[in-house]
């Protein structure tokens, strides 16, 4: 067989380094809006599959009284360069698959908490999960139309987020909006991972 | 074994396609890359009907587990067993599996996916 014809044949290997950025928030937040609006591709879903046979992510224990679960978590992708691309994973809306969120902050650059206005209680759960991690996490405060507003700071107070968090407005369903958030994301991680350095904290999980 | 949750055939009895196996020979992240090379495209198509169409999917462009396992419809930990089974075989080649961890390594990652986001 020739396969010398192949165009791709040719193409050095080259070592291809994928990074991810982690969108957690309430069921129906935007988390999936959000990351379509920056994708390259329509959002994806994987799904896990949770039975009495399985282990690790797949370990039904961990959802007491089902044999089998499916979990779903849609996602993204930019491709950055040749040799770069960056996935964008939304958590599962549920808060009883936290065991899936561990699975996917596993080596995360950050992560954003998307919060609607309209429903701030919901995002004490994944505020709460982010608290205990480690891992750098900005709030991003998706403003719906017609949604109430309210001061960041109000919303910083009403959710007790702590002052080293970062807290910014978007909208979800814009690019450049959404942009920003990532680019918040990341430049906080670059603070944390700074401070970590000269601090001498302990180093983040993944 | 519960009754299956999901009405959809390719996900009743997941691990089917694995002959039960749920542990994977090694761990493969959600976001890892995988490549396949046009050998290892042609040795594919001796492995059975998923693993084939798992390397038609990296032979065309890289992709992660997570988007094997969405466009071909197997549930990630099915993927996952199938995939980490391709890489042992050679049939496949695994990038980017292993988390960064000195400060050098994480800043110049940070630094590089600022930049391709400022890009955009």
């Amino acid at each position: 067989m020739d396969f010398a014809s192949s165009e791709r044949a040719g193409a050095q290997p080259k070592e291809i380094t994928s990074a991810k950025i982690v969108v957690a928030g309430g069921f129906g937040v935007g988390k999936t809006t959000l990351v379509g609006a920056v994708s390259e591709i329509e959002p994806l879903t994987t799904e896990a599959v949770m039975t009495s046979a399985g282990q690790g992510i797949d370990d039904a224990s961990k959802v007491p009284g089902k044999g089998t679960t499916t979990v779903a978590m849609d996602f993204g992708r930019i491709t950055m360069a040749d040799d770069l691309i960056l996935y964008l994973f939304g958590t599962p809306g549920q808060t009883r698959f936290w065991f899936m969120w561990d699975e996917l902050i596993r080596g995360a650059v950050g992560a954003a908490v998307l919060v609607d206005t309209r429903r701030i209680a919901d995002a004490f759960a994944p505020l709460d999960y982010f608290e205990n991690r480690h891992l750098p996490y900005l709030v991003a405060l998706n403003c719906f139309d017609g949604a109430p507003r309210y001061e960041p700071d109000e919303v910083r107070e009403a959710l007790a987020i702590p002052p080293h968090v970062p807290l910014i407005m978007c909208d979800a369903r814009h690019r450049e909006s959404v942009k920003q958030v990532l680019v918040g994301v990341v430049e906080h991680a670059m603070a944390t991972l700074v401070a970590e350095q000269s601090g001498g904290y302990p180093a983040p999980v993944g | 074994m519960g009754q299956p949750q999901d009405p959809r055939g390719n996900l009743v009895r997941p691990y089917a396609v694995t002959r039960g196996r749920t542990e994977p020979r090694r761990d493969i992240p959600i976001e890892a890359v995988l490549v396949a090379s046009q050998a290892g495209l042609q040795e594919a198509r001796f492995a059975g009907h998923d693993k084939y169409r798992i390397a038609v999917l990296c032979e065309a462009k890289a992709q992660s587990l997570a988007e094997l396992s969405a466009l071909s419809r197997l549930p990630l930990g099915v993927a996952r067993v199938l995939v980490a089974d391709m890489v042992a075989d050679g049939l496949l080649s695994l990038h980017s599996a292993a988390p960064k961890t000195g400060f050098t390594e994480r800043m110049d990652l940070l630094e590089r996916v600022l930049g391709g986001l400022r890009k955009l």
